[in-house]
């Protein structure tokens, strides 16, 4: 018995703290520089070795240096000691030196209460499914740690991790009523830190040759939608992103301004359908052409495209509608026009010669168009997405010389061919496509689907898209990336897919996913004002709700508390085999009655029924004995005696 | 007396008689926050305002878990404690100065073990730390230091546990009738000569070296045949070695008297001396008598006539 016994530390205590530390540091390593990684586990090992061998712990001094270096470095690497991937390297370094100063109680529950916290930040990398499932396993360690350290070296390992889990699981139904009912706040609350969201691939909102190829690499999911009917045919598809009218020759650019306000004629009934987008730092809505009525939240400008008042920086859902045949601006600005002419002087000699030629020929637009066309459907054009490097005058090298080129080059190109032949024309960037998930029903348009059109202006019919890639492959635009790219050429594995259970296996997991995101990652203040208004409370503020979490928490309470307290009846083995013989003999119609004890049962039997007798005479020495002899657990006489029993 | 003392009293009496095993029940189960509870609070009030900020979903799901954690763990630290059951045992006796140790029997008949069970006397620095075994029993002594000779009563007693979690402390106060006898503190003084004329002719010392009259502590100069082996080996061998002791015709008769002790000396030191020549006469084996004012216990030996004497000192008003 010693005293104090509050503040030691036993040493048996400690691979549970290290187990802790190492399970909620180790999965940013992924992301973390290296030198952090290797410093990280250097002061593990060094923690380790220390205690294996029993040797005291590294005074102020070396601990104060290794703080230093270590400031210094995330200093140098981050530019800042604050800020998101700052924070999250100070607190890995935190955590590891804090294991060589383990030395009291309050040491260890430091280092718990800072596992706790360290789980957090990994949710600013993923909120995957496997990592909540990770994380909830550390959780429970960090919580097995916790039960460790309080109940000292008499909680053994096995029994410490089962009463963690029981905690855990006996936790998870105030977190589910927590998570519905506690009064969600729309973040942020303050000005977030600049790598606050970083690591996002999108669109961008200029077009140089590379930048969409770039993105066709990437597997990663963009948006999703849902139709209300059977999606349009996969060639309709046309997700609107920027506009770009300005051309400097290398760059094409966004007019920036709202415009005057898009006149959409419909020529065919709107559909509706639901998106859900994946947080891209960007304001723009990818709307399906032609997009109808808007929430206040979003702008339309004058060139279609449909811009968010705040950047999306976390996954949202928008339901809108769309009408996929329209009639775009008959009555176009002289402004507009005219700037969808110009282009840069003294670039591309030949492609302007090569316009201006046809323009002698064929004055009207419409044909002027076919003819782009025609050119890159008859012509030797490749589509690739490792295009050749193109030089000063890029739109005549591409048409006269190298001839193989991503969408961006075909249109871009094309464009050009237009404007120096006084169609007015300009290039609309966004996605085209996607792919109907058979499991859930949503259409899953992904990075590689980026694409980039051409519109012209033809007089009546207004601004008319023309797509010059369908022209060179109409299996991009009909079939997705994956058909378009001839074989050998470098297309993501996921994309490539081409096995049918490899793709179910697929489409099934994002579906999982997909749930995952819509309802549950997508849960935020909105969603939860229907939930309420669903449950009866439609004006339900804060207080309505902090009332309504403060009952139904006091109930669980009182519950968990009931089930914890009450404690199931643990009956005596022998008391359970001597039950399990007299149920047998009120098969042979031999009844113990209550008040008869097992001598007094065998004496009867003896004389009623005597072939009985033998059988269980045996089992009710074996019985006695077992039950009030003192010996533990010697219950294989009993057994035996009780098989012996007809 | 105050008001906050008056509600001291009337929260934690002992609701039984005071002699009688106690059973902890919710009405005496008490439960706040630790310090490591309140940091545990500051941590989740950060990370949820983190989980809002940068508005993660599976953030907000995992302080609400922790919180639920907490809230789980405070029952489960008030089961720890609830259905416990509390036996005053027997104390004893020490001198002034020393630490008497309160026994107390732990018995539970839970299916669960009560781990990091920690009891502390009030205004006492030294605790014991104990854990109950499933449908186990457990012995502990409470520690309390004794400074006057007399009654000690056990002051009230803090059983807490911060277990399993150690985010919140339960605890109860227990105050059997218990009290244990605190000897004076003897100083050590050479005894007075033994007063032959007193008492000749005695019956005391006939038998000789045969006639059993007790037994004391060995002394480094007892020959080892002397050794009571049985006797030391009582109490799994936590006693010291006893020695039998023999009233013999040889040995001397002692009268610890009052009146021996040096008239300006203090009643306390008096008192003291007295303590003192009982030790040195017990050492010696030898049959001695203690007169007080008022009292007298006649000569005899062995150990329940020490613990007379002493007991007599120790209650000597004062």
């Amino acid at each position: 018995m010693s005293t104090r016994p509050a503040e030691t530390l036993d040493r048996g205590a400690a691979p549970w703290l290290f187990a802790a530390a190492l399970a909620t540091t180790m999965p940013h390593f992924a992301h973390q520089p290296v030198w952090l990684s290797v410093l990280a586990t250097a002061i593990f090992a060094w923690a380790g070795w220390l205690w294996w061998r029993n040797e005291r712990l590294p005074g102020r001094w070396p601990l104060a240096l290794l703080v230093a270096i270590a400031s210094g470095g995330v200093l140098f690497e981050f530019r800042t000691l604050f800020g998101r991937d700052a924070g999250v390297a100070m607190l890995v370094v935190f955590m590891a030196l804090k294991l060589l100063e383990l030395r009291s109680r309050r040491d260890a529950t430091v280092v718990v209460t800072l596992g706790y916290f360290l789980l957090l930040t990994h949710y600013f990398y993923s909120q995957s499914i496997p990592t909540g499932l990770w994380l909830l396993a550390a959780m429970t360690l960090l919580t097995a740690t916790l039960i460790r350290l309080n109940g000292g070296p008499l909680s053994t390992t096995v029994a410490t991790l089962r009463y963690a889990g029981l905690l855990t699981l006996q936790a998870v139904p105030f977190m589910l009523v927590l998570y519905l009912l506690f009064p969600r706040v729309a973040g942020p609350l303050w000005g977030l830190p600049q790598d606050a969201n970083s690591g996002r691939s999108g669109l961008s909102d200029q077009m140089t040759p590379g930048n969409i190829a770039n993105l066709a690499l990437s597997s990663e999911i963009a948006f999703r939608a849902r139709f209300a009917e059977p999606p349009p045919q996969r060639d309709k598809l046309y997700w609107r992103g920027p506009v770009l009218e300005n051309y400097d020759g290398l760059t094409w650019r966004p007019q920036g301004g709202r415009g005057r306000p898009p006149q959409i004629e419909a020529l065919s009934p709107p559909i509706a359908y639901e998106t859900t987008l994946e947080p891209q730092q960007q304001r723009w809505l990818l709307a399906l052409d032609a997009p109808g009525a808007l929430g206040p939240e979003f702008v339309l400008s004058g060139t279609l495209t449909a811009t968010s008042r705040e950047p999306l920086s976390q996954r949202q859902r928008f339901a809108l509608t769309a009408t996929l045949d329209f009639r775009f601006n008959p009555n176009e600005d002289a402004d507009a026009l005219r700037r969808n002419l110009t282009l840069p002087p003294e670039r591309n000699p030949r492609a302007r010669a090569l316009a201006q030629s046809w323009k002698e020929t064929t004055p009207d637009p419409a044909d002027l168009v076919k003819k782009a066309l025609s050119l890159f459907a008859e012509e030797k054009f490749f589509y690739t997405l490792q295009p050749p490097l193109l030089g000063e005058q890029p739109v005549d090298d591409f048409l006269f010389d190298t001839r193989r080129g991503f969408c961006e080059h075909y249109a871009s190109a094309f464009v050009f061919l237009m404007r120096a032949a006084g169609v007015p024309a300009r290039i609309v960037t966004g996605y085209q496509g996607g792919e109907a998930n058979p499991v859930d029903g949503f259409v899953v348009v992904r990075q590689s689907d980026a694409h980039a059109w051409a519109e012209v202006w033809l007089a009546g019919s207004g601004w008319t898209r023309v797509d010059p890639t369908a022209a060179v492959s109409p299996a991009r635009v009909e079939g997705g990336i994956a058909a378009a790219m001839p074989a050998g050429e470098p297309v993501p594995a996921l994309i490539q897919l081409r096995s049918d259970w490899m793709r179910t296996l697929l489409f099934r997991w994002e579906a999982v996913n997909n749930a995952w995101n819509q309802y549950v990652l997508g849960y935020n203040p909105q969603r939860q004002r229907e939930l309420l208004a669903r449950l009866g409370m439609p004006d339900a503020d804060w207080r309505k709700l902090a009332a309504a979490l403060a009952i139904v928490c006091g109930v669980l309470l009182l519950a968990v508390t009931a089930w914890t307290l009450h404690q199931r009846p643990r009956l005596d083995p022998a008391a359970r085999l001597w039950q399990k013989a007299l149920r047998r003999l009120a098969r042979s119609k031999v009844n113990c009655a209550p008040w008869e004890t097992p001598l007094a049962l065998l004496q009867r039997v003896e004389t009623e029924h005597p072939s009985l007798a033998p059988a269980l005479r045996e089992i009710v020495v074996a019985y006695l004995q077992a039950r009030y002899s003192g010996i533990p657990d010697d219950l294989t006489t009993l057994r035996a005696a009780l098989a012996r029993l007809p | 007396m105050g008001i906050v003392a008056d509600l001291k009293r009337r929260l934690f009496r002992w609701r039984s008689d005071g002699t009688a095993p106690l059973r902890l029940a919710q009405r005496r189960i008490f439960i706040l926050p630790t310090r490591a509870g309140l940091l545990f609070a500051a941590a989740l009030l950060a990370m949820l305002t983190g989980a809002i900020n940068y508005n993660l979903a599976l953030g907000h799901a995992l302080v609400f878990l922790l919180a639920g954690l907490a809230l789980v763990g405070m029952v489960h630290a008030f089961r720890n404690l609830h259905g416990l059951c509390i036996a005053p045992g027997r104390c004893v006796p020490v001198f002034a100065g020393e630490v008497a140790h309160f026994p107390l029997h732990l018995s539970s008949d839970r299916n669960a073990p009560r781990l990091a069970l920690e009891l502390r006397a009030a205004d006492e620095t030294r605790s014991v730390a104990t854990a109950v075994a499933a449908h186990g029993l457990s012995d502990v002594a409470v520690p309390v230091a004794s400074v006057r000779r007399g009654w000690l009563e056990l002051p009230r007693t803090r059983l807490a546990t911060t277990y399993p979690l150690g985010l919140f402390v339960a605890w109860s106060y227990l105050q059997p009738s218990m009290r244990c006898l605190v000897y004076p503190q003897p100083l050590p003084t050479p005894l007075p000569p033994p007063q032959a004329t007193n008492r000749t002719g005695d019956h005391h010392g006939d038998g000789g070296q045969e006639d059993f009259s007790g037994f004391r502590q060995r002394q480094p100069a007892d020959s080892p045949r002397h050794v009571a082996w049985k006797a030391s080996a009582r109490d799994a061998g936590q006693r010291p070695l006893l020695v039998k002791q023999f009233a013999g015709g040889a040995r001397s008769e002692l009268q610890l008297d009052w009146s021996l002790t040096p008239d300006a000396a203090a009643p306390e030191t008096r008192i003291a001396i007295l303590a003192g020549w009982v030790l040195a006469a017990a050492d010696e084996g030898a049959c001695y008598g203690l007169r007080l004012p008022g009292q007298e216990i006649a000569p005899d030996s062995g150990e329940a006539h020490r613990h007379r004497c002493l007991e007599a000192l120790a209650l000597f008003p004062k």
